[in-house]
């Protein structure tokens, strides 16, 4: 097999692999983590002495 | 509540400070030479001449400026979203100054003259290990925190973060694979490249063009994945988009270097390949754009005053704005107008300046109050003014640039009936003038924006103390 072959075939199945990807993330079995995961800089309260005031000086 | 264990805020509040410093020299450098093209008198030595200056200022932005902000918002952001203090300390400080020593030899080493000729990577091989050396341990520091990271998931700013410094490693091993020698003894060291011909020039803007998409990109998108969504309050738009963003972003970027070669001794088919790369490359970086603005849905009314939010929401306008201009431009018969051109180096600049150092600006805003402990910068005023120099002087440079450029590309293709030259090279040249004058307006701008920053930063330092007290929080419970 010609080393061409080796490379076409590889970029297929990068292709496919990202198509995999896409499927993967928008499956809704994703939904409930992908929430909690965009809460992980949210969730991560300052400090009270740095804090933006306001109401935050819960700790 | 933890009490032992702190956050290592030193070498953040290290490399934040910097970043202005370095913002200004950099940008200062690329006053001097907008001045130059217009003013030639101004090149008055050879070590302070516009082709010295020249890779001194896109070096000085791209890995002292930028590179500056990334290590801080990196340190800073993984450390928080990962609920642990950073992994060898020892070796994040000798991140830090290591990194200032590379600065500081690319200052020496460009405007004596020594450079590998290599566009963004101009510097001799001495200092190309150096960078090596200190890049494998920024990962060490990285890798090694998100290794101790107390969350299950990897929060997406880390995955941008992640990639941006695993692909600046591979491409600086591969671009700068040379021979070392020394020309006249211990202070004159030389690199040959170990490619030639055209497969040098590919290997070059593989480089290049990567440069651009992992170290000005995915590190940069790494921060708006952060501090967007910090500053803003809310949630990203779609987290689920922004992991279609990621893998997206790293499957199509590496190929569209060829399109830096188009109409060169690079095989047709390389060019057509970069091209259509290039132009897949406009739905991830559109997504990523988006989903950075709709963070702010529901919201918009916190960008009237908050002059960091503008900061942000605006770089990311300009993102999308020349994330669609850059594909535009990759096509060949575009291309064939705007190539050496201008109008490039406008381009470049609504990326660098509306992009970057916008996104970066306001991260560095966010960040600097944190780690002196003040609850907010020692003026909030001198933000918004800083952020209407900014807008306006990038706005002057790109148009003024567009309008040259162009110009350019239709005096030089312009013939007569009979075959000849329209114009000489020289009567573009006479032509451009008035449009370089406007470039260093807006340049000039944009640097006194950097020198308020500066102002308000040791302001703010003046009234704050160094917080090294920060406890590491336990992560929220899941939900």
């Amino acid at each position: 097999m010609d080393i061409n072959d080796l490379r076409s075939i590889v970029t297929v199945l990068m292709f496919l692999a990202f198509v995999g990807i896409v499927w993967w993330a928008y499956s809704g079995r994703r939904k409930d983590a992908y929430e909690a995961a965009a809460r992980i800089p949210l969730d991560d309260d300052e400090p009270a002495d740095i804090g933006r005031g306001a109401g935050q000086t819960n700790h | 509540m933890q009490s032992q264990a702190t956050y290592n805020y030193k070498v953040v509040r290290q490399f934040a400070v910097m970043t202005v410093i370095w913002g200004i020299v950099g940008m200062l450098v690329g006053v001097i030479i907008a001045a130059q093209l217009v003013w030639p008198e101004l090149n008055v030595v050879e070590w302070l001449s516009y082709g010295r200056l020249r890779p001194l200022h896109t070096n000085a932005v791209i890995f002292a400026f930028g590179g500056c902000a990334l290590f801080a918002t990196s340190y800073y952001s993984v450390q928080r979203t990962s609920h642990a203090t950073l992994f060898a300390p020892g070796l994040a400080a000798f991140t830090f100054w290591g990194w200032q020593l590379i600065i500081v030899l690319a200052a020496l080493s460009l405007p004596l003259g020594f450079t590998s000729g290599k566009e963004y990577a101009e510097l001799e091989w001495p200092i190309d290990i150096l960078i090596t050396v200190v890049w494998v341990s920024y990962a060490v520091v990285f890798f090694g925190t998100l290794m101790k990271r107390k969350t299950p998931h990897i929060y997406v700013s880390n995955w941008f973060f992640g990639g941006f410094i695993l692909t600046v490693a591979v491409l600086h091993l591969v671009n700068s694979a040379e021979i070392p020698v020394f020309a006249e003894g211990m202070l004159t060291p030389k690199s040959y490249s170990a490619y030639a011909g055209v497969q040098d020039a590919m290997v070059q803007w593989w480089y290049g063009h990567n440069a651009v998409g992992f170290f000005l990109t995915a590190g940069f998108l790494g921060m708006m994945y952060y501090f967007v969504p910090k500053q803003a309050g809310r949630p990203v738009y779609s987290y689920r988009l922004s992991v279609v963003h990621f893998w997206a972003l790293v499957f199509t970027y590496m190929w569209a270097g060829p399109h830096h070669l188009h109409y060169t001794a690079l095989p047709d088919w390389t060019q057509s390949l970069g091209m259509i790369f290039s132009l897949i490359l406009l739905a991830p970086s559109w997504g990523g754009m988006i989903n950075g603005i709709m963070t702010l849905s529901g919201a918009w009314h916190k960008l009237r005053d908050d002059p960091i939010l503008k900061f942000m929401i605006t770089s990311l306008s300009f993102y999308g704005m020349s994330t669609f201009e850059g594909p535009m431009m990759s096509i060949k018969t575009v291309n064939a107008l705007s190539h050496y051109t201008d109008w490039t180096v406008g381009h470049v600049h609504s990326g660098a300046l509306g992009w970057v150092a916008m996104i970066a600006i306001g991260c560095t805003y966010y960040i600097i109050p944190r780690v002196f402990g003040k609850t907010e910068m020692h003026s909030t005023s001198l933000i918004n003014v800083h952020f209407w120099l900014a807008t306006l002087g990038t706005v002057l440079y790109i148009a003024a640039l567009w309008i040259s450029g162009v110009m350019q590309g239709l005096m030089w293709r312009a013939t007569n009936v009979d075959g000849t030259l329209t114009y000489s090279f020289v009567e573009s040249v006479k032509a451009s003038y008035p449009f370089w004058t406007i470039r260093v307006v807006g340049g000039t701008l944009f640097l006194t924006g950097m020198l308020i920053m500066a102002y308000n930063m040791f302001m703010t330092m003046a009234g704050g103390r160094a917080v090294n007290d920060a406890p590491v929080l336990e992560p929220a419970h899941a939900h």
